[in-house]
């Protein structure tokens, strides 16, 4: 039985997600890979603003294929967590709660994901014209210059995707391989 | 000598692009299927089935199986017959490229320097393979190829005295260090001999084997199986979340080799194995 749970996140939403948690995402979250994170790390060291409230912000990790006349967006899975393990710390450390991606997260950001209270999901690779259609709205607001690396908001209604580490250690990746790895 | 027009490559190319990018194969259908049936995991069903509909959405919008629509690889036989009329045959694939990304709505993803990073804005430059060969039809194939299962790719320099074990060992190390990242399940292509270039090729050219086909030399044959049992051992599973299903096919090509040299290539490729033909 998949939670519904509404972003930004609070406080308490992080608090009750497990490893292994089914979700259904649905309010505001926005894109960003590894361009656009290196531009915001770098406006934060600046002391400059970033184009969206980081506090119990969600981003997901994505540069979707462009939108067909009349659509919202193009094809949109998730593209690989760890390019983006150098930047999270310090979004984390300045209000960031979700992130969603695919594939394993680092030490150094599964530790700022304990510190600060944040969560990592998965969304399914490769399941992305599926996904596109849990988007109802999409908006550039920073980096146009980048073209699908953009940071763009979007509307999402029950976007589905599962809890890999929650803030407590626990790590589906490993949970998975061990109960099903044959020697 | 035949005659192909600069435009009906163009066109040709520019279809081919679009279909490779929303048209999975019947093969990797019947292979989710096929994986459905063997999987225990309740979350590797689940995203089996989540691909399955996945491909059903694509095929009918017309949309992107994965937003990740890669590189442009063009694989071409031209016949030694074959004469291109009204322009360059490289040019008249580039165009298609730019062409096929731009109407099929495609995503750009090359930049035009790996340390600058400007986005060349219509996919181009395609990477072109052309091989001259007898007859007169010109066979051209294009195969996306996403980035992040590109970087769970490797060459490895072995030697004789590693035999078939260490070649067996580093194909299966390589998918056990990919873990989720490249998609799984993945198709594995794997390159023996050659240089340390060409081995890579021949890895990545195996991707374009129908899933289900067996290698014509019973010797690989034996060692696909074989491969492709040990890496469904891992426990990886669908998107990493656990199971059995962690790859679909594994696809072996040999080639001479130095007498000094034994390289190996592991091209990984996630389950959107895409490639459309045609032979004009």
């Amino acid at each position: 039985m998949a939670k519904k749970i509404t972003a930004p996140f609070t406080a308490e939403t992080v608090k009750d997600l497990r490893a292994g948690d089914s979700v259904l995402i649905s309010g505001t979250i926005y894109t960003g890979r590894d361009l656009a994170h290196k531009r915001l790390t770098d406006s934060l060291k600046a002391g400059e603003k970033l184009p969206f409230d980081l506090d119990g912000a969600v981003i997901y990790y994505v540069g979707p294929s462009p939108a067909k006349p009349g659509k919202v967006i193009g094809s949109a899975g998730p593209t690989t967590s760890y390019r983006m393990d150098a930047y999270s710390p310090l979004l984390m450390e300045k209000g960031l709660r979700g992130m969603i991606g695919k594939g394993n997260r680092t030490q150094p950001v599964l530790d700022a994901m304990k510190q600060h209270g944040a969560v990592y999901f998965a969304a399914v690779g490769g399941a992305a014209a599926l996904i596109a259609r849990t988007i109802k709205a999409a908006k550039v607001i920073a980096y146009d210059d980048l073209g699908p690396e953009a940071v763009r908001e979007l509307k999402v209604e029950d976007f589905p995707a599962i809890v890999i580490n929650d803030m407590y250690g626990g790590d589906l990746y490993e949970q998975g391989v061990a109960k099903y790895k044959k020697d | 000598m035949k005659e192909i027009q600069f435009d009906t490559i163009r066109e040709a190319v520019a279809k081919l692009c679009i279909d490779a990018n929303c048209l999975l194969g019947d093969d990797v259908v019947q292979a989710f299927k096929d994986g459905l049936a063997v999987e225990e995991s309740p979350a590797g069903k689940d995203i089996l089935n989540q691909l399955l509909d996945n491909e059903q959405i694509a095929r009918k919008e017309m949309m992107p199986i994965c937003q990740d629509t890669g590189w442009a690889v063009v694989w071409v036989k031209m016949g030694s017959g074959v004469r291109v009329q009204g322009g360059e045959l490289y040019d008249a694939i580039q165009q298609g490229v730019a062409k096929g990304y731009t109407d099929g709505y495609l995503r750009k993803s090359i930049v035009e320097d790996p340390l600058r990073r400007k986005n060349t804005g219509n996919n181009t430059p395609a990477i072109i393979y052309a091989d001259i060969v007898p007859g007169d039809g010109l066979e051209i194939t294009v195969q996306p190829k996403g980035g992040g299962s590109e970087n769970m790719s490797e060459v490895k320099m072995l030697s004789a005295a590693d035999g078939a074990e260490g070649i067996k060992k580093f194909v299966v190390d390589r998918v056990a260090r990919s873990k989720a990242n490249p998609c799984p399940p993945v198709i594995i292509g794997v390159g023996i001999g050659g240089t340390f270039e060409k081995c890579a090729m021949l890895a990545k050219h195996s991707l374009l084997r129908e899933i289900g086909s067996v290698h014509p030399d019973p010797f690989y044959a034996a060692m696909e199986k074989e491969l492709l049992e040990r890496v469904n051992k891992l426990g990886i599973g669908p998107q990493g979340l656990g199971g059995r299903v962690t790859a679909l096919a594994v696809f072996i090509e040999a080639f001479p080799c130095h007498i000094a040299t034994m390289p190996c290539a592991v091209n990984i490729n996630c389950h959107a194995a895409r490639h459309q033909s045609i032979t004009l």
